[in-house]
């Protein structure tokens, strides 16, 4: 059981890294910057959105529709991870079974694409 | 070294799983939600289960959770409403997590007591001599083949249904053509006319 967290040393040691050196920087620009505040420059600035109302306003369904069609296409990456690595294993079969779920993905991607939705008018 | 951090990702996931459901703004909620998915993959890591847990991160915390945000945004729900029919509720919510709580103790008395009256038992076998993201490479494209192939269907259903179910095209948008721009030669946008003097074209 110790190797399992010998492998997962580096990993550790990568998250510790970034996390004090983002809090560095976060907070070395808290000390060492000059604090002059003004109401322009405490007043929240977001892109097309207006700063001063609730968070829950409605917006676009095409967001959705592009996150929808994120998931989708992620599911479909997670299903190759364990194919990849057990291809010399499964043998043809595994192959085009695996070339048969792409192949229906595909007319599903070229459905989107002809309808026009990844376009963004 | 094992039971510590055991108990720090299952304390912090039970902690934020309640919070989930008792704190008052939802989108604090989804965070916490989040917060419960990353320390159920510590667990699964711990386990020794690492293509699920890096399925969980990449699926539910990268996906998942950006939707439950999507739908908690975009509903225009009044949160004080849906609070009141609260313990109305609560008897089917107590009786789901009854069934729950009786479905986790039974697989655990299995486990205990019979390893082998659990149907699909060979896979623990098998978990234990190679890396558990080969052995679901092999038995899911070769053994499962229907059941994924129809994972492949509801994908595909689920991509036409989205599309069908929010995408609408708009009129009036000017849009730029690359082929019908170049397409385009002298002859169908100039027209030289002969205008007389004193009138119009």
């Amino acid at each position: 059981m110790t190797s399992l967290y010998i492998e997962y040393l580096p990993i550790a040691i990568f998250i510790a890294f970034a996390g004090g050196l983002s809090l560095l920087f976060a907070l070395s620009s808290w000390v060492i910057g000059k604090q002059l505040p003004d109401s322009e420059k405490l007043s929240p600035y977001e892109c097309g959105f207006e700063p001063f109302e609730d968070a829950r306003i409605q917006f676009d369904v095409r967001f959705y529709l592009v996150a929808i069609l994120f998931i989708i296409f992620d599911l479909e990456v997670a299903f190759l991870f364990p194919w990849a690595v057990a291809l010399s294993d499964i043998g043809l079969f595994g192959f085009i079974s695996m070339m048969i779920f792409l192949f229906l993905l595909t007319i599903g991607f070229i459905y989107e694409w002809k309808k026009g939705a990844l376009e963004w008018d | 070294m094992l039971p510590v951090f055991f108990y720090l990702f299952s304390i912090i996931a039970i902690f934020s799983a309640i919070m989930v459901i008792t704190t008052k703004n939802p989108v604090h909620s989804v965070f916490f939600l989040i917060l419960t998915f990353f320390n159920s993959t510590g667990l699964f890591v711990l386990m020794g289960a690492e293509f699920l847990a890096m399925l969980l991160l990449v699926v539910y915390v990268g996906a998942v959770a950006v939707l439950f945000l999507f739908v908690i945004m975009m509903l225009n729900i009044d949160f004080s409403s849906l609070r009141a029919g609260m313990i109305k509720n609560a008897p089917l919510g107590l009786l789901i997590g009854a069934v729950l709580l009786g479905e986790i103790i039974f697989s655990f008395i299995g486990m205990k007591y019979g390893i082998s009256e659990i149907p699909g038992n060979e896979l623990f076998v098998k978990l234990s001599e190679i890396e558990n993201t080969r052995a679901l490479g092999n038995v899911i494209y070769t053994d499962y083949i229907y059941l994924f192939q129809c994972a492949g269907l509801i994908l595909l259903v689920a991509m036409i249904g989205a599309i069908v179910l929010t995408h609408r095209r708009r009129e009036n948008v000017k849009k730029q053509d690359a082929v019908k721009q170049t397409l385009r030669d002298k002859s169908d946008s100039i027209e030289v006319s002969k205008v007389e003097i004193g009138k119009g074209v």
